[in-house]
């Protein structure tokens, strides 16, 4: 089963790669641009029967490995 | 006394912990290489400075998982003196040992320079030899070094007194272009609640010898010597 991990600093903490990246952005022209927050992807296929058992399984690592709690949240994506 | 020096693939700092250990201050060392179980009988933990498995998916965050680290948990949850320089201070924070996390430079820039640090406390197995207020000179050389903690963490860690070591001016002053990475508070080393665990980003074992620009960090090691025998 296909699975994706979107890991992002939290929105307290301050991501200054982001923010370089915003900046960048806006010298280029593209005023428009508000805000950047850089984070990390992940694609992660596990062999399990069901979708819930996948994003149980994928959940459980991203909170061990994929991402700190201290700094940072994920989201998981599971194919149906 | 033994000073076990914990080795990961990528850790550079580990000789430069060893010497200072053994040769400037004349105690037993050895490497414990991380796929190993067991600390050797040492007295006291040494997690050098590096690139541990290459900064892969965060500093710390997969040399936590390394066989050895049990063995670090065990001899810590004992009261045993454990001391994580810079990527060490970043695998015990990924290991929970201590509290908090290290971002990026806020400048972006991977610093590699001599800073002023600010002995806050001195009742931990790592700076009782020292004198609180006193200023080290010591270098930094990292990219991750920001320290991080949710309010309610750093509120807990000012009022426990674990903030150990902060950034600061020559004289000890604390403005902010003293903070050369943009800890929180700046924070350049804590100790967990039963201070016997210490976690700092400068590297007092590269500051032990005049030759190489100051002899400040021997304060830290010293320390612990002092604490072993006591």
């Amino acid at each position: 089963m296909k699975t994706r991990v979107f890991v992002s600093l939290k929105a307290s903490v301050f991501d200054p790669q982001g923010r370089t990246i915003v900046e960048a952005l806006q010298s280029m022209g593209y005023g428009s641009v508000s805000d950047v927050r850089q984070g990390k992807y992940f694609e992660v296929d596990v062999d399990t029967e069901s979708a819930d058992e996948a994003r149980s399984l994928v959940s459980e690592v991203s909170d061990k490995l994929l991402a700190n709690p201290v700094i940072e949240s994920y989201r998981v994506e599971v194919d149906e | 006394m033994k000073f076990a020096i914990i080795e990961f693939p990528g850790s550079n700092c580990d000789h430069d912990a060893y010497h200072a250990a053994k040769h400037v201050l004349g105690q037993q060392a050895a490497f414990v290489w991380h796929k190993d179980a067991g600390l050797g009988g040492a007295d006291a933990v040494v997690l050098p400075g590096g690139f541990s498995y290459g900064d892969y998916l965060r500093t710390g965050a997969i040399a936590r998982f390394s066989p050895v680290m049990e063995s670090v948990r065990e001899f810590a949850a004992e009261g045993g003196p454990v001391i994580g320089i810079c990527n060490g201070f970043q695998v015990l924070l990924e290991a929970g040992l201590l509290e908090g996390a290290l971002l990026c430079n806020r400048r972006l820039k991977f610093l590699c320079q001599h800073v002023h640090v600010r002995v806050e406390q001195t009742d931990t197995p790592f700076t009782g030899a020292a004198q609180i207020g006193q200023v080290l000179s010591l270098p930094i050389a990292h990219g991750e070094g920001s320290y991080h903690a949710p309010p309610e963490t750093l509120e807990a860690l000012e009022a426990n007194r674990q903030v150990i070591f902060r950034y600061c001016s020559e004289e000890g002053g604390l403005q902010d272009a003293a903070n050369p990475n943009g800890s929180l508070a700046a924070v350049a080393g804590i100790c967990n609640p039963e201070r016997n665990v210490v976690g700092l980003m400068p590297h007092p074992e590269r500051a032990c010898e005049s030759a190489l620009g100051s002899e400040d960090g021997r304060v830290v090691l010293e320390s612990v010597v002092a604490a072993v025998a006591a």
